[in-house]
């Protein structure tokens, strides 16, 4: 379970099943918020370890999303390239609660996040 | 006489246990420290509403006439008699005195207690919108709202109900049954969206349909209407209005926490307790919906069990200690089966292991993390729910019956027979492998011996798996045991989602009417649930050009350029091309462009090989200001980004040009305002040349058109790209109306029969010339219904996408969530 200060960065509608939507942050790197078409959400630094296209911008489809400039499948759990690919980008704990999105400030800003060492 | 005695000295010093709700979670709290220890506590139970304990659960099968409530009575009146439990109903618990470590009701009774067990459950949300106070909208929670519903149901009419989640769709149901007419409204493009997966969302929504309730997703509440002083409809956002005679309100539960947050207890989303069910004050317990343990709030009945065996444990001095529950869903809809546990999403560290059967209508997924099942999503046939979900729950190994997992206990535990292969083996001759055509094992073992070696093959000798596919795998099991290494796989699938090839799916989209990409999936047996990058834009493609005007564009299913109508580079940047028809442009224009590319900072600004602008590096969130700019100065959408009709590229023709033998730059101009905004397999290029110089260079075109003193010659299949081909000549025509019938009617014929992301060449190469002129030109009537076809779809497709975007449409793909500024602190 992670620890920190959570940001809230609105309701869960802003975002529809499927689509992703940006967090630009000043002096750090660009967010990009998902949404499945299952309905979880996850984010992740908005660049794919390719050739640091914007993830957000991509088709997603189960738990992944191709990146639109060369069609790399990136994990949106892990951050992760899947298939034969090799590369990863950091993810952003994320939770949902009460109808809305709040973000790891820690990890927003680029910092490592500190671990509980008990997981819930 | 001893007994009575000493049971009166107990009396005198038992624990006195006080339950705030007699509801399911209470009462089983109850039955559970009764079991461990049936003397210990002195109980009193309060309960807010008139009556005894029942199974509130069971409420949607007595508004739908399948139960009475004797029926769900869980405790008579007589359990709290024969357990000494003083019951006082109809007078809610209004205070915790912590202090004096007593409760006070609502008609003034105070009663002391040692400890003190809170069982509020939960209140049904309500959203907050106008008129949802009105009389006549109702929640579904307790007896009181059945009764109401089936007040309203006796005067017929119509129902709305407000929620299509479980419960929502559950009142539906009840309320269909009972006579009235349903219409369901749910926020989410799917229904049930936290139990079930699209597919399984879009199998259900059919059947309710089927059975006459109207479901309308993606439909956000604006108010609800009123009429005399009572709920006479809705209206959604979108301006609809849906009359109602009595509105449900079902779009969720809040824990009921106010008694114990006005008491002081630590309360966040529901009361907080440890894993004892002990509140932040040790003498007071807290159990089932109303409590917040490990960050969870729970919903569903089977949780509530754990966390009373927890209890009970820990006040009779046996702790056993509650870790959380792993939770499936059943709807209680009679004749519809569905099933959901544990995480469905899928995704990575996990594989989606999914089976469907279109004819049937049966969908199974199971999702399995390293060699443990993760989650199920099941509909049409749960009768491996139970399986499934104790395997989960138990987190058993499943690698040695993973092969046959999705086809249930009876198939998975055979043993040997876990081996696809093996069990195919095991059957006998006569065993039916084809369902819809009635082709059995021995006829395709005979047909495979006589000579065929693929799926392909068998489809069209016996006819096995030629029709719904579900049998798919087992004719490919049947192959590789007859032949072993000779198999010879079939022809290339649409991708790896899919048995069926390209022409396949399109060929079934007409025949079995798919209308919508969750449909395509479940009829055609896609083994993922929602496709991949490669699959949904084809289909959305497909469905598109089979249905125009009916078929509504998928987004999420387009790849990102033509989701934003500009062309993503390099840098995450687009570059923006307004259409200049036939390569013409004025002066006004040019300076309209000159100032766009001035104001929104494009870095480059370019003249394209299909004689247009093209500006880069505009900002996504800029893009639909400068298409408001470009529109304001007459010019629309170039589609530079599409698989759709590019550009018209022209010479200047014989206004000008000594050597001209016709208008080719109005010839030009005409064309692509007929062909503007269709949508095409791949990217399509056309160009019209004066004269034989060929200066427009069509003969590298997908349709080319050279002039020539008689006429037109009409040039077809050619390509610049990677692999230059040049064009075939299809035929040739003597009047300009001619040219622009038959350059729509070959467009119209590529649009139906090539694959995705074929472009005219490969097509006419796969195909052969000779197919493409034999559609075209063996019927004298074939160009006109082509081209009448090309008409139809045109209608529907020459809407400007820049303009309805600058007019604010889908501006969430455009903007920003918002920008965050974290505070920097000077010496951090």
């Amino acid at each position: 379970m992670m620890i920190g200060t959570w940001l809230d960065i609105g309701p869960i509608d802003q975002i529809e099943p499927g689509m992703a939507r940006t967090l630009p942050v000043r002096d750090g790197e660009e967010i990009a918020v998902f949404r499945t078409m299952t309905g979880d959400f996850y984010a992740l630094v908005n660049k794919c370890p390719h050739r640091q296209g914007p993830l957000s911008q991509g088709i997603v489809h189960g738990n992944a999303v191709t990146c639109p400039l060369h069609n790399w499948n990136i994990s949106l759990k892990t951050g992760e390239a899947l298939g034969d690919d090799e590369g990863c980008v950091p993810t952003i704990p994320l939770k949902v609660d009460a109808g809305r999105i709040f973000l790891l400030r820690d990890a927003v800003i680029g910092r490592q996040p500190p671990v509980e060492s008990k997981a819930a | 006489m001893n007994a009575p005695a000493s049971f009166d000295e107990a009396a005198t010093t038992r624990e006195r246990l006080v339950v705030i709700g007699n509801g399911m979670a209470g009462c089983r709290a109850v039955e559970e420290i009764l079991a461990r220890d049936p003397s210990r506590f002195d109980i009193t139970i309060f309960g807010a509403e008139p009556r005894v304990n029942y199974n509130r659960i069971m409420l949607s099968p007595v508004l739908a006439g399948e139960k009475r409530f004797e029926e769900i009575v869980i405790n008579p009146q007589g359990w709290y008699d024969d357990n000494g439990i003083t019951l006082v109903s109809g007078d809610p618990v209004e205070h915790i005195d912590r202090e004096n470590r007593a409760v006070v009701s609502h008609s003034g009774r105070v009663e002391p207690y040692d400890r003190l067990l809170i069982a509020t459950g939960s209140d049904p949300f309500i959203i907050p919108v106008p008129g949802s106070n009105l009389p006549g909208v109702v929640t579904f929670r307790d007896l009181d709202d059945v009764d109401k519903m089936l007040a309203a149901a006796d005067r017929g009419g119509n129902a709305v109900v407000i929620g299509g989640g479980l419960l929502g769709l559950e009142a539906a149901h009840g309320l269909c049954l009972r006579g009235m007419k349903v219409t369901v409204i749910h926020l989410m493009p799917s229904l049930m969206e936290r139990q079930l997966d699209e597919a399984a969302g879009w199998l259900l929504k059919t059947e309710l349909e089927r059975r006459g309730q109207t479901i309308l997703t993606g439909a956000d509440t604006e108010c609800v209407l009123e009429k005399d002083g009572h709920v006479a409809g809705v209206r959604l956002k979108d301006g609809r209005e849906i009359a109602a005679d009595i509105v449900v309100m079902a779009v969720g539960i809040r824990p009921a926490v106010s008694l114990a947050k006005s008491a002081g207890l630590e309360v966040e989303r529901g009361i907080v307790v440890d894993d004892h069910m002990v509140t932040s004050d040790p003498a007071i317990l807290a159990v089932g919906e109303c409590v917040q343990h490990r960050g969870t709030c729970y919903g569903l009945v089977a949780p509530l069990w754990d966390m009373c065996r927890s209890l009970a444990g820990y006040v009779t001095g046996e702790p056993s200690g509650y870790e959380g529950s792993v939770t499936s869903t059943k709807l209680k809809v009679s004749g519809i089966d569905l099933f959901s546990a544990g995480d469905f999403s899928g995704g990575d560290g996990g594989e989606d292991i999914v089976m469907r059967d279109a004819a049937r209508g049966i969908y199974k997924r199971i999702v399995v993390k390293g060699d443990r099942i993760a989650g199920a999503v099941l509909y049409g046939d749960t009768a491996d729910g139970s399986w499934y979900f104790d395997l989960l729950r138990k987190g058993e190994d499943i690698s040695d019956i993973r092969e046959a997992l999705i086809f249930g206990q009876a198939f998975a535990s055979g043993g040997a027979l876990a081996d696809p292969n093996a069990a195919v083996a095991a059957l006998s001759d006569d065993a039916e492998i084809c369902g819809c055509n009635g082709v059995s094992k021995g006829t395709v073992v005979e047909t495979i011996k006589a000579g065929a070696c693929s799926v392909d093959a068998v489809r069209s000798q016996c006819k096995a798996s030629a029709s719904c596919g579900s049998c798919t795998g087992l004719v490919e099991s049947l192959l590789a045991l007859t032949l072993g290494d000779e198999v010879q796989s079939g022809p290339k699938t649409l991708c790896k989602c899919t048995s069926f090839t390209h022409d396949d799916v399109r060929r079934l989209i007409l025949e079995k009417e798919l209308k919508a990409i969750p449909q395509v999936m479940q009829e055609l047996h896609w083994t993922t649930p929602d496709g991949c990058a490669s699959c949904r834009p084809a289909l959305n493609y497909y469905l598109l050009c089979a249905w125009p005007g009916e078929y509504v564009d998928d987004q999420k299913s387009r790849f990102v350029n033509e989701r934003l109508h500009a062309n993503i580079q390099k840098d995450g940047t687009y570059s923006v091309v307004p259409r200049m028809w036939g390569g013409l442009t004025t002066p006004d224009e040019l300076r309209a462009i000159a100032d766009a590319a001035d104001k929104y900072g494009a870095r480059t600004v370019k003249v394209t090989g299909g004689q247009r602008i093209d500006l880069f590096g505009i900002r996504k969130e800029d893009l639909p200001a400068i298409w408001a700019d470009l529109n304001a100065a007459g010019m629309v959408s170039g589609h530079a980004y599409g698989k759709a009709l590019r550009t018209v590229k022209t010479c200047v023709g014989s206004e000008w040009c000594r050597f001209g033998t016709q208008d080719s730059t109005g010839l030009g101009v005409k064309i692509e305002q007929m062909t503007w905004g269709s949508w095409m397999p791949h990217k399509f290029k056309i160009a019209v040349s004066g004269c034989p110089r060929n200066c427009a260079e069509a003969t590298i075109k997908d349709f080319g058109i050279v002039c020539v003193d008689s006429g037109y010659e009409l040039h077809v299949g050619g390509n610049g790209g990677i692999k230059v081909r040049a064009t075939d000549l299809l035929c040739k025509v003597e009047t300009e109306e001619e040219a622009l019938e038959y350059c729509a009617a070959f467009i119209q014929l590529y649009r139906e029969h090539a694959h995705y992301l074929e472009r005219t060449a490969p097509w006419i190469e796969r195909v052969g010339l000779d197919y493409v002129k034999s559609r075209m030109l063996d019927d004298p009537e074939a160009i006109r219904k082509l081209a009448a076809r090309f008409r139809i779809s045109q209608k529907y497709s020459q809407d400007d996408p820049w303009a309805q975007r600058a007019s604010g449409d889908r501006k969430d793909l455009h903007q920003h969530l918002g920008e965050f500024r974290p505070l920097v602190l000077e010496n951090a």
